[in-house]
């Protein structure tokens, strides 16, 4: 690293830095780090554990001289996850079945008006506002979990990693923000909360909807899932009207 | 463990065979997603392992995009160029989002209510 070292920690880093272990245990170290942090704070959604570790693992990038494709050598294992982790959200949408059947056509409602806001609202002002055509396909899937997202921005145009940071951003933004603008508003039902919380901020917002109470955070794992299905379908075509 | 694991990966890899076979503009993970649900609903149960190992993938589903989040370094051009266009979109839609999304459930939920013999 500096020549202030010893030769032999020199070669220990050398070698070190050409392997997969390196990066993926900063990843994982980063990450725990970040979610102790986050309970430190008394779990404010303010205090991400994701946003600290992508500030922390990209400081670190930096003062080693590390590029971002020997990084994503070691961080790819954990990258991988993300599309089982997808499948996997079949198992929380199977065991809410019966609370979706009870409130089918609120759901049915509040997905289809919230998924068209978000992605319409984001293209409408970014387009205004003279966005690119990649920034505006990797807006367009913000408020879908985050490997929907990137998924998504992929198959349209956008820029994966983009997307990854718009989505977490939007994630805590909605965290923040929730119960004191729907408040304002006079809306402090938990499960339109909840609801709201998980299509708008996916699963930074459902943590934050689980704090609120059960029921908000049952029906923001609810729209997580949802969201991620609608956005998937509507994301597409509507950010080609933008084009 | 293994078990759950491998259908998983296996509905995984149908969703993305299908997604490409059928020229969907739908990621492939998603696809997987719709087919294990429609198998669970077929047998009417979700495996024990497959429910522990989900559980398990989804509390820590966040560590899963510090990867691409590091990403970002690639795009500081873009974001320095364009970051009026983009806070201004976050903001707006955040809110306008929650605001729309809790509207709407509210006034349904409630009429449901109300018609509810």
């Amino acid at each position: 690293m500096t020549s202030s070292m010893p030769a032999r920690l020199d070669d220990i880093w050398v070698y070190l830095s050409a392997q997969p272990l390196l990066w993926l245990a900063a990843t994982l170290a980063a990450y725990l780090l970040g979610d102790w942090l986050y309970r430190r704070s008394g779990e404010r959604a303010a205090v991400n554990a994701v946003a600290i570790a992508i500030m922390l693992l990209i400081g670190l990038l930096e003062l080693t001289g590390t590029g971002y494709a020997q990084y994503f050598e070691g961080a790819q294992f954990v990258h991988f996850m993300l599309g089982p982790a997808v499948v996997a959200l079949a198992v929380p949408l199977y065991h809410n079945r019966k609370a979706i059947r009870q409130a089918l056509l609120p759901i049915a409602a509040a997905l289809a008006a919230g998924a068209l806001t978000a992605v319409v609202s984001a293209l409408v002002i970014a387009h205004a506002l003279g966005a690119s055509s990649e920034t505006l396909a990797s807006l367009a899937p913000k408020s879908a979990t985050a490997p929907i997202a990137m998924g998504v921005a992929e198959r349209i145009g956008g820029l994966p990693s983009l997307t990854a940071g718009l989505v977490i951003l939007t994630g805590i933004l909605g965290a923040v923000f929730a119960t004191p603008l729907l408040g304002a508003f006079g809306i402090r039902e938990p499960k339109a909360t909840g609801f709201a919380l998980g299509l708008t901020s996916h699963g930074i917002g459902t943590a934050r909807a689980f704090q609120v109470d059960e029921s908000a955070g049952a029906f923001a794992a609810i729209a997580l899932a949802l969201t991620g299905l609608a956005l998937a379908l509507l994301a597409p075509p509507l950010t080609v009207l933008f084009r | 463990m293994v078990h759950a694991i491998a259908t998983l990966l296996i509905f995984q890899l149908a969703g993305e065979t299908l997604a490409r076979l059928a020229g969907l503009p739908v990621p492939g993970p998603v696809l997987g997603l719709i087919l294990l649900l429609l198998v669970f609903a077929l047998r009417g149960a979700v495996p024990e392992a497959l429910h522990r190992v989900s559980s398990a993938i989804l509390r820590h589903l966040s560590l899963l995009f510090v990867p691409a989040g590091v990403g970002l370094v690639l795009q500081v051009a873009r974001i320095r160029a364009e970051w009026e266009a983009i806070g201004a979109a976050l903001v707006g839609s955040t809110a306008l989002t929650l605001l729309v999304t809790a509207a709407v459930f509210r006034l349904l939920a409630r009429r449901q209510l109300r018609n509810a013999p």
